[in-house]
């Protein structure tokens, strides 16, 4: 990270990103339309469903296929595990110990093992979920174009009842926990930007709405967003067109769908100290422990009320066209859109992450949070910026790591 | 692999009981193979008991120097910095592993190696000469000694709790070279390709998962690379003769995410002579 000072002002902060090409829009191209849920899961090995759920729903799109209600639960099911196990890997293993003064998760097991041990379940019972439903917890490969390949039977998923029980304990102990932290003084007024669903929280799907009047659904996308190469980074960053900077996330959704959440999570939320919105990054710890929450009772609510989708896929039969599809990754909103010819390959591929999405609000969040603590020595800044960046969970959160913090400072 | 000698530097030190120390590296990859250790919640706390984690950012801020015991490292390399930075990780480290179709074989960023990397940036980024990038994915045996290698993409969280057992125990850790259709008998799964005629990449796959795929009703697609003495030529004349699967699809399967693995190279089957080794099937 670069950033230039003059005098008490910060001039400029400059996030690069250098984490290598692999060119998975070109390599996309000449495959079978029934490939990119597998191939983009490899995208991302703590997100995989998000690209499988996001590719499939494009393909569907561009061949003229809905698929039922009944598919599509098991598919927020599924997500549900991920979201589970996502949020107690940020949570606990990358974003508490920022809070708490230490190095890692691991190091508070030497003095908080019970801590710890709560974080690991509530990470397995995610991953128990993706495994049961899935086949394997990274990169799950039951999810195909269509739907599944094997619809999990209602005696399967019953004998996740008891430990996402537990989970349910552990996630509002989380909650509550997370809540004492001190946080810093910091909020934002990005442009909020997120998923809605006129039923339940918006997870596997739903329009594309801001806080600023935003209302599209994915084929409108691209016309209102726009992806930028700056030299300074590998990582593409995409603006709302007219309008700059936005954010997506756990914040986003948060802000703009409490009304959704179940009344369980809106009341741990109120007791952890959040409002209805919440514009403080630091405290996205605790809007990410509410998810935890709502996607563990909303897992128990769709295993209550299961009935295997039958056949457990679509069909989908190849056709020239062009289809989009999005869902919230647990980083925010996961956008793909495929071109297809009539045999059904791959022309074109576009795959915008939330991490791109989100780049530009993170640099300005970062130039107004050093201009705060211009006091601070570079090492002690560093630190403090590894935090503001993990604050947004991005694909480099643990990059972020070894950040290298290169300070100029003049006037 | 090597046999358990005195750490570099260590003379008085190695006679003293310290933990190992575990380091954990990501070059060009999706963090997958990594996350599958911290997946390990009924071992993980365990584990840290016995093993100093000396480098694993996923899980820590805090790192030392090396050297390091034991090397997990994730990931292909695709840029000039990942192969110095995988020499400078071989000198400091006395065993190291590579874990996952990336480090083993190149992984499915790999498939650059049959195409044109301009192109590929070209297609993708608006300004390629922004970019630093090799014209080829390739495994870290490709570029330092490799003591060991997990399959699979992503590994198997048993045969890394194996593996990471039999290190601490001072054994050789049980990694079968067999093919996927041993773990089908075993699980009992009946063979989907002959009952059911659905193309499977088991019998030239390497073990390890478990057999997930035909378990789910899916056929078998090679994420844990070739098998020990795997006859991709024979595979691929079954699925044309009895399953009519044509040529490209043999393909398409054989290039994923084990694309660069040479005992994966599509099989000129039909006796063309024609090679498929470079263009065919891309950038159309």
């Amino acid at each position: 990270m670069h950033v230039r000072v003059r005098g008490d002002r910060v001039e400029e902060a400059r996030l690069e990103i250098y984490e290598p090409p692999r060119f998975f829009e070109a390599l996309l191209r000449g495959r079978a339309y029934t490939e990119p849920p597998d191939i983009t899961s490899r995208i991302c090995g703590i997100c995989p469903v998000a690209y499988q759920i996001s590719a499939a729903q494009a393909i569907e799109a561009a061949c003229g296929v809905a698929v039922s209600d009944a598919m599509r639960t098991l598919r927020r099911l599924l997500y549900c595990g991920e979201w589970i196990q996502s949020h107690a890997l940020h949570v606990y293993l990358l974003h508490a110990p920022d809070f708490l003064g230490v190095d890692s998760a691991l190091e508070l097991a030497r003095t908080a093992p019970e801590v710890v041990q709560r974080g690991l379940t509530l990470k397995k019972a995610g991953n128990d979920l993706m495994a049961l439903i899935g086949g394997r917890a990274v990169h799950p490969v039951n999810t195909r174009v269509g739907g599944f390949y094997r619809a999990p039977g209602r005696a399967d998923l019953l004998a996740l009842v008891e430990p996402l029980q537990g989970a349910l304990d552990a996630a509002e102990e989380t909650v509550r926990w997370v809540g004492g932290f001190d946080f810093p003084d910091f909020t934002h007024e990005h442009e909020y930007v997120a998923l809605r669903d006129p039923d339940r929280y918006a997870i596997e799907g739903g329009r594309l709405v801001s806080d600023h009047g935003l209302d599209i659904g994915p084929e409108g996308f691209e016309e209102r967003l726009e992806e930028l190469h700056v030299e300074h980074s590998n990582a593409l960053q995409a603006v709302l067109r007219g309008r700059g900077t936005f954010m997506t996330g756990p914040l986003a959704r948060y802000s703009l769908n409490f009304d959704r959440l179940s009344e369980r999570a809106r009341a741990a939320a109120r007791a952890a100290g959040l409002r209805e919105t919440c514009r403080n990054p630091f405290q996205s710890i605790v809007v990410r422990s509410v998810e935890m929450l709502y996607a563990v009772e909303e897992a128990l609510r769709i295993i209550d009320a299961y009935e295997p989708p039958d056949p457990p896929a679509a069909e989908v039969r190849p056709r020239a066209g062009r289809g989009c599809g999005w869902s919230e990754a647990p980083r925010g909103v996961l956008y793909h859109r495929y071109t297809l010819d009539e045999d059904g390959t791959v022309l074109e591929a576009v795959i915008t992450p939330p991490t791109s999405q989100n780049q530009r609000a993170v640099e300005d969040d970062l130039r107004r949070f050093v201009e705060g603590h211009l006091e601070l020595d570079d090492a002690a800044l560093t630190h403090q910026c590894e935090q503001a960046i993990r604050n947004y969970d991005p694909c480099i959160s643990c990059a972020t790591h070894f950040l290298t913090l290169d300070v100029e400072r003049s006037g | 692999m090597t046999t358990a000698t005195a750490p570099k530097g260590g003379g008085t030190e190695a006679r003293e009981a310290r933990p190992p120390r575990l380091a954990v590296w990501k070059f060009s990859s999706c963090d997958g193979c990594q996350l599958t250790l911290l997946d390990c919640e009924d071992e993980l706390l365990a584990l840290t008991e016995r093993v100093e984690v000396a480098h694993f950012l996923e899980a820590s801020s805090a790192g030392s120097e090396g050297p390091y015991d034991v090397s997990l490292v994730e990931g292909s390399i695709t840029t000039l910095e990942e192969a110095e930075r995988i020499r400078d990780i071989r000198e400091r480290s006395k065993l190291l592993v590579a874990i996952g179709a990336c480090a083993t074989a190149g992984g499915i960023q790999s498939l650059r190696n049959f195409a044109d990397v301009g192109t590929y940036a070209r297609w993708v980024y608006a300004h390629p000469e922004y970019l630093e990038t090799l014209p080829t994915a390739t495994r870290i045996a490709d570029h330092v000694t490799v003591d060991l290698e997990l399959r699979g993409c992503p590994i198997d969280k048993g045969q890394l709790l194996e593996l990471i057992g039999a290190l601490l125990g001072g054994r050789r850790p049980w990694l079968p070279g067999v093919s996927v259709c041993q773990e089908c008998k075993r699980r009992g799964t009946a063979c989907l390709m002959v009952a059911q005629g659905v193309p499977c990449l088991g019998p030239v796959t390497h073990a390890g998962c478990g057999a997930i795929c035909p378990a789910w009703g899916r056929g078998c697609y090679g994420c844990f690379g070739p098998a020990e003495s795997a006859n991709v030529a024979s595979l691929a004349r079954w699925w044309r003769d009895y399953l009519n699967v044509d040529a490209a699809t043999v393909e398409r399967a054989l290039r994923s995410f084990n694309a660069a693995a040479p005992a994966f190279a599509v099989p000129d089957v039909d006796g063309s002579g024609r090679s498929r080794g470079t263009e065919a099937g891309r950038g159309r």
